[in-house]
């Protein structure tokens, strides 16, 4: 890791007032939605003052969603790899079995508040699909659901959760069917239907102020787990671990952490058949800054600007890009950024379940992965601290079938 | 605001002043370059000026169109997979040149393949090509630094898209760094969607014409000759994409390849549009 800029006394202080981080961030999008998005970041700057908002999301992340979840001690793994104690921030414990809810409630709360009366999202796993319907339906609004055809084979259990939610889900067969796709979809269809819906980005990625949003709505998981540890250890942790697909999970454990410096943080790509081969999704790793979706990140293209279709056995990280805050930690050094394979994500997949009686989403046993390769080498008194962003219900079928199971 | 001036002469204020001397709107129309191919496409814009199309916005393909519905996705793929590329985009429009010096050309797209290719170098070539205008979808005001200001500066026009959102609060800041023409986007929504009522663009125009004196061109949703002339009776130009662009779809053989038909069914298309337009005054 290269160090930071002196000058940077605090890395929490951004986005600036036009939503960049650096270079990155952004406001790109087409001039239909850009009234909207400023009625947006003003009505989130007014929320984000006003106790009542802050008192009805604790309301919700408590009752609903039952948080604070626990920061458990992954004994069983930690023994088995035989070097630092990990730690499991359990978001697979959430209501709707991942960190998405987390965001959810914050939007839903604000699209209220703004008085729109339809919710579309994107989705990719599912896992963000399905916390959306949910809360649209305690909530009461109709919510639309654009997620790739492809994410519709291999996930299908979230599919039927979503249409039991009440959710309409469409299946998006342009480009690569996937993400990146659904994505598009949703934001044509925001465009065509801007004065009553909200769209709920279930990431830290779009245009301003959206990936500041979403992180703010996830920083409740680094908060807790910094309480947490200190609780438990008396200390901070040497690393944190995190899977990054847009990277919400991630920047909402990392944020809270970043101003203290002796945490080293590592967010994972997904590697997919392997960065040389080309079909893979780590956009940090091998990508350079372009503009998609409505922000500057670090994208995967060609040389004439073409974006390139992303490649993983995760759904959830399948996407060419990431948002851009975690371009700028990169570009600063602040963040190491690392890619895992799909053969190594399924090892770790496998042997959490063994190990520790939990199943993982696909998604974050790249972060399990990565824990594999690095922990046997440190010390037993280094901690590491990591993301388990959601439970692994839903990959059964596209294990089973990797594993060359039939079920 | 100064107008686009190249060489000492500016080709979309002219065509404009044209139009008006003509009394009548003109018509704009939209294709993807590289279009069924690069070849079949190249044919098809050089047709264009004779059909009847007074400007011409070229498309430049791209991966993820966000603000395009299915006819204009499906030509940027079609573009694409048939090896179409920036560069190419451009040769095309100096291929053009070669033959028409006076039908202004907008090039119409998506910031990502301008970025990469460089904003200054891509400036230099579109503009040495003989390109005269910009459309970039994914570029509000916000971001003006980016490649509307280097556009004007190099003496291009960066036509801004209004639309149904954009209020009396809202349009000075678009109409502030626009040149050439104002593009009217009449439906919130994706290319190819729905109509507005004439009385939705009447309303429209009064609403523009408060904050600006460059002419008017209204698009989206345009499909048939008898709404070109109904919006030509209001505005400075129609302009019509996805009716055209899906002719040259319907043309294609199995294998989705051009055939002997695709160029003239577009200026087919092209003339009757073009009889629309001129005729909407009458
Ligand atoms: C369990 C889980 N983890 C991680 C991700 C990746 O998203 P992000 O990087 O925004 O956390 C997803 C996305 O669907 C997910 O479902």
């Amino acid at each position: 890791m290269t160090s930071a800029p002196n000058s940077i006394n605090s890395f929490r202080t951004l986005p600036d007032p036009e939503g960049h981080f650096g270079q990155f961030g952004g406001r790109f999008v087409a001039e239909t939605l850009m009234p909207l998005i400023l009625e947006l970041e003003q009505a989130y700057k007014d929320a984000r003052e006003d106790p009542a908002f802050r008192k009805e999301m604790d309301y919700f992340l408590k009752y609903y969603v039952s948080r604070p979840n626990p920061l458990y001690y992954a004994q069983g793994l930690s023994d088995h790899l035989g070097g630092a104690k990990i730690y499991f921030k359990r978001e697979d414990l959430n209501h709707t079995g991942a960190h998405k809810i987390n965001n959810c409630i914050g939007q839903i709360l604000l699209a209220k508040r703004m008085g729109k009366t339809r919710i579309i999202a994107e989705t990719g796993a599912g896992q963000h699909g399905v916390a959306t319907a949910t809360v649209c339906a305690r909530f009461g609004l109709p919510c639309t659901i654009y997620m790739g055809a492809k994410d519709i084979e291999r996930q299908s259990p979230n599919v039927f959760r979503m249409r039991l939610l009440g959710a309409e889900v469409k299946p998006v067969t342009s480009g690569s069917r996937s993400l990146k796709d659904a994505m598009n979809e949703a934001l044509r269809d925001w465009v065509t239907n801007v004065s009553d819906t909200f769209y709920i980005i279930g990431t830290v990625a779009g245009p301003h102020p959206y990936p500041e949003l979403v992180r703010d709505f996830q920083c409740v998981i680094g908060n807790e787990a910094k309480e947490q540890i200190l609780d438990a250890e008396g200390r901070l942790p040497d690393e944190l671990v995190a899977a990054v697909g847009g990277g919400s999970n991630a920047m909402g454990l990392f944020h809270p952490f970043l101003d203290d410096k002796d945490v080293a943080i590592t967010g994972v790509e997904a590697a997919g058949h392997g960065v040389h081969t080309g079909h893979h999704a780590a956009s940090l790793t091998a990508g350079r800054p372009g503009v998609l979706h409505g922000n500057r990140t670090y994208l995967l293209m060609d040389d004439d600007g073409q974006i390139k279709e992303a490649d993983s056995i995760s759904a959830g990280l399948d996407y060419p890009g990431i948002g851009p805050e975690h371009s700028w930690l990169k570009d600063i050094g602040r963040v190491n950024y690392v890619s895992i394979t799909d053969k190594e994500a399924l090892s770790a997949f496998t042997l959490c379940s063994e190990k520790e009686g939990i199943i993982p989403a696909l998604e974050c046993a790249h972060a399990i992965a990565q824990i594999i390769k690095t922990a046997p080498k440190m010390n037993k008194d280094q901690i590491v601290l990591m993301c388990l962003s959601g439970r692994g219900d839903k990959d059964i079928f596209t294990v089973a079938e990797a594993l060359g199971v039939k079920l | 605001m100064s107008d686009a001036i190249i060489g000492g002469k500016d080709r979309i204020a002219k065509r404009f002043e044209k139009l008006r001397a003509e009394n009548r709107a003109g018509l704009v129309t939209f294709i993807t370059a590289g279009d069924p191919d690069p070849e079949t496409s190249f044919e098809i814009l050089k047709s264009l000026p004779a059909a009847g199309a007074d400007v011409i916005e070229l498309g430049m393909p791209f991966t993820d169109p966000m603000a395009d519905g299915p006819a204009i996705q499906e030509a940027s793929n079609r573009a694409l997979a048939a090896g179409m590329h920036m560069r190419k985009t451009l040769s095309l429009v100096r291929g053009f040149r070669d033959h028409d010096h006076e039908t202004p050309i907008i090039l119409m797209g998506y910031y990502n393949p301008i970025y990469i290719y460089g904003v200054n170098e891509f400036l230099e070539d579109a503009r040495n090509a003989g390109v005269d205008g910009l459309i970039v979808v994914d570029l509000p005001p916000e971001e003006d630094s980016e490649l509307c200001i280097p556009t004007v500066e190099k003496g291009l026009s960066f036509i801004r898209l209004t639309t149904p959102t954009s209020d009396d609060k809202r349009l000075p800041k678009l109409v502030q760094n626009t040149s050439g023409f104002v593009y009217y986007v009449s439906v919130a929504g994706v290319t190819g969607a729905g109509s507005a009522t004439n009385d939705q663009i009447i309303e429209a125009m009064a609403r523009l014409r408060r904050h600006t004196d460059l002419p008017i061109a209204v698009g989206f949703g345009i499909k048939t000759p008898s709404q070109a002339a109904e919006v030509a009776r209001e505005a400075d130009a129609a302009v019509v994409g996805s009716a055209i662009v899906s002719k040259i779809a319907e043309s294609l053989d199995e294998n989705g390849k051009a055939t002997d038909n695709t160029a003239l069914v577009v200026s087919g298309l092209v003339r009757e549009l073009a009889d629309g337009v001129r005729n909407a005054r009458k």
